[in-house]
């Protein structure tokens, strides 16, 4: 915990923004540069910052949850998205799409779409994300 | 009809196993005419592994033992262990391991084989120890587990080479093929594999001391595992691959001979113990070597005399293991010196049980004489190895029927001492089960048709192979040498009996001279075990992060050189300056020099933390390179990464005190072996780029990324659809890892369970 005002105040409005860019950054991920880990990364940063700001007390409590248990939470998402396919008589892990609202007569058309890949691509950001913070809140409260 | 205890699971734990035996009965009639019935469906088609099930004679014959058997056992469970807190996850133990055994009989495909045979090994393991409180327990469960589970381990390394041998997985199309597969080159290979398998689940010498451990379970899973199925595994898997790796000059010596020893061997322990329940685990040993013996003799009559005996034994050693639980039930104790006269006391108990030690004795006219017969003509009739196998058959004939006067003559006859005079009969629930299996032994004898047709003589044809065996069971049909040899069983059988005392006493000193001990031996075998493993974890896995470095370092380094040299991988190696550095403007030199510069602070400086900040400059570096060569995403997350790492470090080092480095002394070694990987991975790079990169993979992405994947970007569909169980994988990984280091962290401190409020 690094006892700064400056520090402190930027944490505020760094931590939002961080947390928002990183959520941002996994959605756009599947056609712009971005995705489920870097976003993961980010938002890691975020709490990361209010950690070093406020100690990492503080920052569990911002958190709520067990960074391990978001973790584990994101790791079956990911196989949740994964065995949904099988549902549907495709392999595991194939990419099950739902283009909402969209326009049948024109293929370009995509609506708005939903896909299991989606899914699978936040449980890898809140594998990251609890998987970092994990570490990090442990090494911080360690030293 | 009894009632049941054990609430619902006692219920399920019976009806299912009933069930099944009833589904069985359908096959009979098909199966008896000579026809095999396939059942399957595709499970990892692109592996060949098919979730396919083969019905003929040999699987027919242990379904039935298995599931038929099961349902008394577990009849017999439910007073036996249905007031046991933890009984319905015995019941469940139990019928994993039901269905596990089915499996492996049933299974058509080697791989599905194994997984059930393995199914078996675990579920046996948590049944053995099911008394969980009792340290010998968990070391007989986990003896077992062990052995097992190596010979489990060869024979999946045998099943794959004869599967490449054969070119498929599915056993009824390599039984096809015994003489391509003997004359193979592997043959030896896997024969040995196969029967390390075999004979660590069948217990046969020098593996078999895990069995007579493995009492430590409950009895109803001695008479289910230890007699009538998991033990005949081994068995079963010798049988069904005699069509294949069968008929062969190592194939007859290994198991004629490991058979023969193993029977005599386990006959004589078995008559030196006063335990009933250990009598009967070593009469079981002494089975499963008859049977390794007649399978390895190989002939048409051998093969036939092991298949009645296998029915023979399965009958009445599950009806003697579940008889001394009654026993050891209603009186506290299975010592053969304290049990007298118990017959006035426990009629049907001793009804049943004498019926099943008759079969074993071999007395006319029950099945087990027809047995015995069947194996001595069997062994007369040898060209080769005739004397020893007749000769270790009868000195196992001679001793079985003195240990089944052990097991049921000498507690049940006499007068009933003051001690048991309290004494009552058992619940029907447990009397039913050895009471039906004795009188089958009965039945089976006076009327041989029935087991003749339906069981023995489809299970013949099977392993033998061919269906021209001709299969007639008879009680008596003329005096021949085998029937004189079966009298002489009887009269010097009952002497020893007679001199039971004298012979243990003997065998005693006998045993306890000999110097060669298997179960301390094994004891041995595993501390051997652990030292090794203690010296190796001394040697690796220092605690000092330095020493890990310089052993991943010097690991990589070999594997690269090693690699390189071996494989000539890399021919003539061009390393073409001028084309390297041409067209390089000045953006890319000034990262280069920057790159370069932080390296050289990193390993110049004294300083701890300007060492994290300058390896920061580096991989900042390297981002930049990501961005000018356009892999945006890589480069991000190598920016994240980087900044996380440096943060992470300079948070540890804030709180040390020491930011000196030390072991000053040991930086030309370092430095020497960074150079020495630095070149091998540039020669690796240099050499990969002057071929051609395959881009095929890499094209097929970029064309069917929008199209099949909706996305644009495709590194990311990459990672999240074409190759997602990849990255499943690499994020279990994250969490596992991000899991061990929480726990090492917390674990230096176990005070701090509890976090926060306090600080």
């Amino acid at each position: 915990m690094v006892n700064s005002i400056i520090l402190n105040a930027a944490t505020r409005l760094l931590v939002a923004l961080l947390l928002l860019f990183s959520v941002y950054m996994m959605l756009r991920g599947h056609n712009l540069p971005g995705g489920g880990f870097i976003g993961g990364l980010i938002g890691a940063t975020g709490f990361v910052l209010y950690a070093m700001a406020h100690g990492p007390e503080a920052a569990r409590a911002a958190l709520r949850y067990e960074p391990q248990n978001i973790a584990m939470m994101g790791l079956g998402i990911a196989l949740a998205a994964g065995v949904y396919a099988v549902f549907f008589g495709d392999a595991f892990f194939t990419g099950q799409w739902w283009f909402a609202g969209a326009d049948p007569a024109d293929p370009d058309d995509k609506g708005l779409p939903i896909s299991s890949v989606l899914v699978f691509d936040i449980g890898v950001y809140l594998v990251v994300f609890g998987s970092i913070l994990t570490l990090v809140f442990a090494l911080e409260e360690e030293v | 009809m009894p009632r049941v205890y054990g609430g619902p699971a006692g219920w399920i734990s019976v009806l299912v196993p009933a069930a099944i035996f009833v589904w069985f009965l359908q096959f009979l009639a098909p199966v008896a005419a000579g026809e095999q019935v396939l059942i399957g469906t595709d499970w990892v088609p692109s592996m060949e592994i098919r979730l396919s099930f083969l019905i003929d004679g040999l699987s027919l014959t242990f379904g039935l033992l298995i599931s038929g058997i099961g349902a008394l056992v577990t009849l017999y469970s439910t007073r036996y262990l249905g007031n046991h807190p933890e009984y319905p996850r015995f019941v469940l133990f139990l019928l994993l391991f039901m269905v596990g055994m089915l499996g492996l009989v049933l299974s058509d495909n080697l791989i599905a084989l194994f997984v059930f045979w393995e199914v078996t090994t675990i579920s046996s393991y948590l049944l053995i120890g099911f008394d969980s409180d009792s340290a010998k327990s968990r070391r007989s469960a986990l003896q077992a587990l062990l052995l097992t589970g190596t010979g489990g381990l060869a024979l999946l390394a045998g099943m794959i080479l004869l599967g490449n041998a054969a070119g498929s997985f599915e056993l009824s199309e390599i039984l096809t093929m015994g003489d391509e597969i003997r004359a193979h080159e592997h043959y030896v290979p896997i024969l040995i594999l196969f029967l390390a398998g075999a004979f660590t689940k069948s217990a046969q010498f020098p593996f078999h001391f895990w069995l007579p451990n493995a009492m430590a379970a409950p009895t109803p899973v001695s008479a289910y595992l230890h007699s009538a199925t998991m033990v005949k595994a081994g068995v079963y898997l010798m049988a069904r691959m005699n069509p294949t790796l069968g008929g062969t000059e190592p194939w007859f010596w290994a198991l004629v001979v490991a058979g023969g020893f193993t029977t005599v061997f386990a006959s004589l322990l078995a008559v030196r113990q006063t335990d009933i329940k250990q009598v009967l685990a070593y009469t079981t040993l002494m089975a499963l070597g008859a049977l390794t013996l007649f399978i390895g003799a190989g002939t048409s009559s051998a093969i036939k005399a092991a298949m009645i005996f296998l029915v023979v034994h399965s009958l009445y050693k599950a009806a003697l293991f579940l008889m001394i639980g009654i026993v050891d039930h209603e009186t506290g104790t299975r010592e053969v010196d304290r049990l007298r006269g118990l017959a006035r006391k426990m009629p049907v108990t001793f009804v049943a049980g004498a019926l099943a030690a008759i079969s074993m004795a071999g007395i006319p006219p029950f099945f087990g004489f027809i047995g015995k017969e069947f194996l001595y003509k069997a062994g007369l009739e040898l060209e080769v190895a005739s004397l020893w196998v007749t000769g270790t058959i009868f000195a196992a004939s001679v001793l079985m029927f003195m240990a089944a006067g052990i097991s049921v003559a000498r507690p049940f006859l006499g007068r009933t001492p003051e001690a048991l005079a309290a004494t009552h009969e058992g619940p029907a629930a447990m009397w039913v089960g050895p009471l039906v299996l004795g009188g089958l032994s009965l039945w089976f004898g006076l009327f041989s048709d029935l087991p003749e047709q339906w069981l023995v003589a489809p299970a013949t044809w099977a392993v033998y192979g061919s269906t021209a065996v001709e299969v007639d069971l008879y009680l008596f049909r003329e005096v021949n040498a085998a029937f004189i040899l079966s009298l002489v069983t009887f009269a010097v059988g009952f002497v020893l009996y007679l001199a039971r005392d004298r012979i243990r006493a003997l065998l005693s000193r006998i045993i306890e001279a000999n110097p060669i001990k298997f179960d301390p031996g094994w004891d041995r075998v595993l501390d051997g075990l652990k030292a090794l493993a203690e010296w190796q974890t001394r040697l690796l896995q220092s605690g000092v992060l330095q020493r890990y470095m310089v052993i991943t370092f010097v690991t990589l380094a070999i594997g690269m050189g090693v690699t390189i040299w071996t494989k000539d991988a890399l021919g003539p190696l061009v390393l073409d300056l001028a084309a390297t550095f041409d067209g390089l403007v000045f953006m890319h030199w000034a990262v280069l020099v920057f790159i370069t510069c932080g390296a050289l602070l990193t390993a110049y400086t004294s300083s701890r933390m300007t060492a994290v900040a300058s390896l920061g400059v580096v991989g900042i570096g390297v981002a930049l390179i990501f961005i000018m060569f356009s892999a945006p995403d890589v480069a991000i997350t190598q920016l994240l990464v980087e900044t996380l790492t440096v943060v992470l470090v300079a948070v540890a080092m804030l709180k040390l005190p020491n930011l000196k480095l030390r072991n000053e002394e040991r930086r030309p070694g370092h430095a020497a072996l960074s150079l020495v990987v630095g070149a091998l991975v540039t020669v690796v790079i240099v050499a990969v780029v002057q071929d051609d990169i395959d881009r095929r993979i890499t094209d097929y992405f970029e064309i069917a990324s929008w199209p099949e994947a909706y996305g644009r970007n495709i590194v990311n569909v990459i990672l999240v659809d074409f190759r997602a169980l990849d990255t499943f994988g690499e994020i279990a990984v994250v969490v596992i890892a991000a899991l061990a280091a929480y726990a090492l962290l917390r674990g230096k401190r176990p005070g701090r369970v509890k976090r926060g409020e306090d600080d």
